[in-house]
């Protein structure tokens, strides 16, 4: 594991692709005992896309080998620090040991603005049972009781809501009896969230479990119709340095109004109203297609896929929102403000260009953004060689047409799947069957997700669930530009002489959506791939280290 | 307001935990195993125990943090962690390749009942273990005390499953440094080394949390205590833990097990507890202290003297670690500053009273908790302001929203440089200390100046 990586700068565009990627494969696989093997090579895969679009199947989804050095998080992570961490006015009660209430307190980057400090933000606080050995062996309910009635008595919120952690599952506290019980008594909405740690395979299952909370215990508690010409709702987009303040000011800019965002700067009182938008516009499929699903079911909202991660991507999803209302008006301010927007992007991505054309990047991250951060790269001229997600599932790679093969395995099971029905008095269809038909006809898509893989050059790595392992061949074998990962990554990359991204938080940076979003991170990649930084690896004495015969003076 | 919700009135609570001044043990376990040579921790739980510990870690220290997991399932937790824990001891050892793998337990596998020692018996007689090659483990349940237990109970079973005594002394020292910084490690072995003492000191992060840049990523750096040193404290002359809560039931166990005979110091934070340590290093180890150390101490006391007027009668809050929080509280009134309010999250008697017997003769009320919060210590400072807040990164918001000098000080710094480079303990940390701590005072002071009371020297 102490191989050193060396001459980095010198590797030459394009050079990569003398490397077999199936002997590379090999490699990756070599070292790892023959049942461990055997699990990985299914998750590693050399992208082939045939004539009809379909990409090698990928082991997705699957759990991890014990004992492999894994990026990826919990259920609970997924449920309480991803979903509902960006929602500012809930009182978020983690009910277990204080640990897992304190890591996920403040660390994600989600930012909240509000009006004024009259306005509720419970984002910088943290609220914690902080089970104690008694509450372990005797339940933890009547603390939980106390601790609802207690954040209810101090703080006063319009809504309070219980996580749970891996103990509570197993000593068998009903969070969810709690919460009716201190919801009739308080009077205010109270539920919770069964997201042990161990449910699942990764965070994945916690996204599930915040999604069905959501829409089971708040959507459509508030049926008042908003004012607006054109209502959308924007799922999966959490606020992380900024991005959703970036998308909000250009969809304000193009006169598209947002019910609610799925969570990035959220309320309560938008999730409850999210169901009367007239459609749902999807950034992070892995994570929030759940509740776009229910709330077409239900409700009559359509879904599509939209992408604000890259100058011509947000272009071309305020042209597809701009489409499916169909109205000139609509579509002509679109128009003007990609007009205005561009010239800027335009201005810095060209510059940029020249210094990063051809140099070759990694990403591997989250359940969108290994995709989405694509057409950044591509956009200045950088390829992604080898790319795969942390907690995805097969449809985000392969594209949604997999989902009827996806086999339900006993983790799966046990993620509960809402059975959802239309609601007679609240569906209202958003379009007649016509004005869909028509849509269709010019292309326009539906509720799709072609996935990751169809985006991919043919022969790039396509890794999911990476280990700790693998990424260090990897460095060692492609040495890579820049490699983009999580902070657990960060540092042992680094180390390695490759400058290393976060694009789960983004570093210190962002906003890395919309117009000046791609400006940032333009930007930000030309800093990165090019600083001289990484030139001062070797002392003088390292580079040179013979005596020379000469004096410094002579 | 960051915490607006945060005011003056103080309600009663029994059940509910606002802005915890402690996190769980695990991470502790995690941490102290990094100071084991050529080890990997490995945390026996659910995937995200792990990568909150690593996060969290590699935050604080901006360096690579590998550990690996059990990854339950909630198959694996209704059936117990056998399986996955001894499938894990054969991929970490084929993979990873490291000596040593520590498991610490976590929630689960306590609630559960796992019983890691027989877990690692099994894997021994399976063959999972490679010849040489060692799997150490610590029950650290995240319901008991606090991250600080956690560190403790990694610290003891190191040294209990590796020391032996071969009945002839070594002439070595353990040393036992607490959950402190790297550079607070190194600087205590510089000074053990500067009187002639050759220490083993367990664990040991330095050279491995605070590693150079060099293009060369070793999953195992330098640094860390070997498993002979580890081996060899059962030989040692004597044994000093540094803090009551982190270090203490290493060296007793070490005295019960091998009659190496232990003596608790405070951790040595500022002048009074870096002379206690000094002077019980020099009588336990029978040497004479050198002209270069009663030096560092006159430097330390040179900058108390020169800049006391800026020290004298200022406020302090604090939140942070027993065994720093009852060093430090003494430096801060050795050179008369007042703390008033005084947080550690970790619970135990032992600080509070501990506290109250340095500060009951002091002329105004204090307010200390042991097992309390932020929120509590927030509303402490709102009813009674103070000139200076010391705590982790968690206090900014605090200092931002009430407009208080903030000096960083414990675990995690999330926002900072600095801490795994330069020390915090002994004379040179001290001088560190004051110098952060006027930088705090001295800032504000002038940012307030009136311009005709502006003023060049101060």
């Amino acid at each position: 594991m102490s191989d050193t990586i060396k001459d980095t700068k010198t590797i030459k565009p394009g050079g990569v692709d003398t490397l077999d990627p199936e002997k590379i494969k090999k490699e990756l696989l070599s070292r790892y005992p023959a049942k461990v093997a055997r699990k990985r090579s299914n998750q590693i895969m050399v992208n082939k896309k045939d004539d009809t679009g379909k990409t090698p199947v990928m082991g997705a989804n699957v759990r991890t080998v014990p004992g492999i050095i894994t990026q990826r998080g919990c259920s609970y992570a997924g449920c309480k620090g991803v979903i509902l961490g960006p929602t500012r006015d809930i009182v978020n009660i983690t009910h277990g040991p204080i640990g897992c209430g304190f890591y996920s307190w403040l660390t994600r980057r989600n930012q909240t603005r509000t009006a004024s400090d009259a306005d509720d933000n419970y984002m910088p606080y943290c609220f914690s049972t902080d089970m104690q050995d008694e509450d372990i062996v005797f339940g933890g309910e009547k603390k939980l009781k106390a601790a609802v009635q207690e954040a209810y008595d101090i703080f006063k919120p319009k809504a309070i809501s219980i996580f749970s952690t891996c103990p509570v599952g197993l000593i068998g506290d009903d969070v969810h009896a709690v919460a009716s019980e201190m919801k009739e008594k308080l009077g205010i909405n109270v539920f919770g969230f069964s997201c042990e740690g161990y449910k699942g395979v990764s965070q994945s299952a916690g996204h599930h479990i915040a999604n069905n909370g959501i829409f089971k215990n708040v959507v459509g508690k508030d049926d008042s119709i908003k004012e607006a010409d054109y209502k959308i709702n924007l799922l999966g987009e959490y606020n992380i340095g900024g991005d959703g303040f970036e998308i909000d000011r250009i969809l304000d800019d193009c006169g598209i109004s947002v019910v609610s965002t799925y969570s990035g700067n959220s309320t309560y009182d938008q999730f409850a109203n999210s169901h009367t938008a007239d459609l749902n516009t999807v950034m992070c499929h892995r994570s929030i297609n759940y509740v776009a699903d229910m709330m077409e079911i239900k409700y009559g909202i359509p879904w599509i896929k939209i992408n604000f991660i890259g100058g011509n991507s947000t272009a071309k999803s305020l042209r597809k929102i701009a489409e499916y209302f169909g109205e000139e008006a609509l579509i002509q301010r679109v128009e003007a403000v990609i007009e205005a927007e561009m010239p800027e992007v335009e201005r810095v991505r060209l510059a940029v260009k020249k210094r990063c054309e051809g140099k070759v990047a990694m990403i591997f991250v989250g359940g969108s953004r290994a995709h989405h951060y694509q057409d950044l790269f591509n956009e200045i001229g950088m390829r992604t060689i080898s790319a795969g997600y942390e907690f995805a599932h097969r449809d985000d790679y392969e594209g949604r047409r997999v989902i009827p093969d996806i086999k339900i395995d006993a983790d799966s099971r046990n993620i509960e799947e809402l059975k959802i029905e239309k609601d007679d008095d609240k569906y209202r269809a958003r379009k007649t069957d016509a004005e869909i038909a028509a849509l269709k006809a010019k292309g326009f898509e539906f509720k799709d997700y072609k996935g990751m893989s169809i985006d991919m050059e043919n022969d790039a790595l396509l890794i999911d669930d990476i280990s700790q392992y693998e990424t260090e061949q990897l460095l060692k074998l492609y040495k890579p530009d820049l490699y983009c990962a999580g902070i657990k990554e960060k540092y042992a990359i680094q180390k390695s002489g490759i400058p290393m991204k976060q694009l789960h938080s983004y570093d210190s940076g962002g906003p890395y959506a919309g117009f000046k979003g791609a400006v940032n991170f333009y930007k930000e990649i030309d800093r990165l791939v090019n600083s001289k930084v990484w030139d001062y690896l070797e002392a003088p004495w390292q580079t040179n280290p013979e005596l020379s015969a000469k004096y410094g003076w002579e | 307001m960051l915490l607006r919700h945060t005011n003056k009135e103080i309600k009663p609570r029994k059940a509910l935990t606002v802005n915890p001044a402690k996190t769980c043990q695990p991470i502790g376990a995690m941490y102290a195993s990094l100071g084991i040579h050529n080890c990997l921790p490995h945390s026996h739980g659910s995937q995200g125990c792990c990568a909150y510990h690593r996060s969290a870690l590699t935050r604080h220290f901006r360096e690579p943090v590998m550990a690996a997991t059990s990854s339950f399932t909630e198959g694996s937790s209704v059936f117990g962690g056998q399986a996955n824990l001894v499938q894990a001891i054969n991929t970490i050892f084929t993979t990873y390749e490291p000596d040593i793998i520590a498991v610490h337990t976590t929630c689960l596998s306590e609630t559960i009942g796992d019983d890691v020692n027989q877990i690692a018996i099994k894997a021994v007689k399976d063959g999972k273990v490679p010849e040489g090659k060692h799997v150490i483990h610590a029950s650290t349940p995240s319901y008991v005390g606090s991250h600080v237990t956690g560190f403790s109970n990694m610290t003891k079973a190191m040294a209990m499953y590796f020391s032996k005594s071969t009945g002839t002394p070594n002439g070595k020292f353990n040393i036992i440094p607490g959950y402190v910084e790297p550079s607070d490690m190194a600087e205590i072995k510089r000074l053990v080394k500067g009187m002639g003492i050759t220490p083993i000191l367990f664990p040991d992060t330095s050279n491995v949390l605070n590693g150079p840049m060099t293009g060369k990523y070793n999953m195992y750096p330098d640094g860390g205590v070997t498993a002979e040193e580890l081996t060899a404290t059962g030989d040692s002359i004597g044994t000093i833990a540094l803090g009551a809560t982190a270090s203490a039931d290493a060296a007793r166990a070490l005295d019960t097990r091998w009659k190496v005979p232990c003596q608790v110091q405070d951790l040595p934070i500022g002048l009074g507890a870096t002379d206690r340590f000094i002077d019980a290093l020099r009588k336990a180890a029978g040497v004479s202290v050198p002209d270069s150390i009663t030096g560092e101490r006159g430097q330390l006391l040179d900058i108390i003297t020169d800049m006391h007027q800026y020290f004298y009668g200022k406020k302090v809050a604090l939140a942070g670690d027993p065994d720093h929080l009852i060093p430090l509280v003494e430096f801060l009134l050795s050179i008369d500053m007042m703390p008033v309010h005084i947080v550690t999250g970790t619970p135990g008697k032992n600080f509070e009273k501990r506290i109250r017997e340095m500060t009951d003769h002091l002329p105004y009320p204090v307010n200390v908790k042991a097992g309390g919060d932020l929120f509590q210590l927030h509303q402490w400072i709102k009813n009674e302001p103070v000139d200076l807040l010391m705590a982790n990164t968690y206090g900014k918001y605090m200092a931002k929203d009430d407009d208080i000098p903030f000096v960083r000080m414990g675990f995690p710094i999330l926002d900072r440089v600095g801490h795994s480079y330069f020390p915090t303990v002994c004379y040179k940390g001290g001088i560190r200390l004051l110098e952060k701590i006027l930088d705090a005072l001295l800032d504000r002071l002038d940012r307030d100046a009136p311009e005709e009371s502006f003023e060049l020297v101060l």
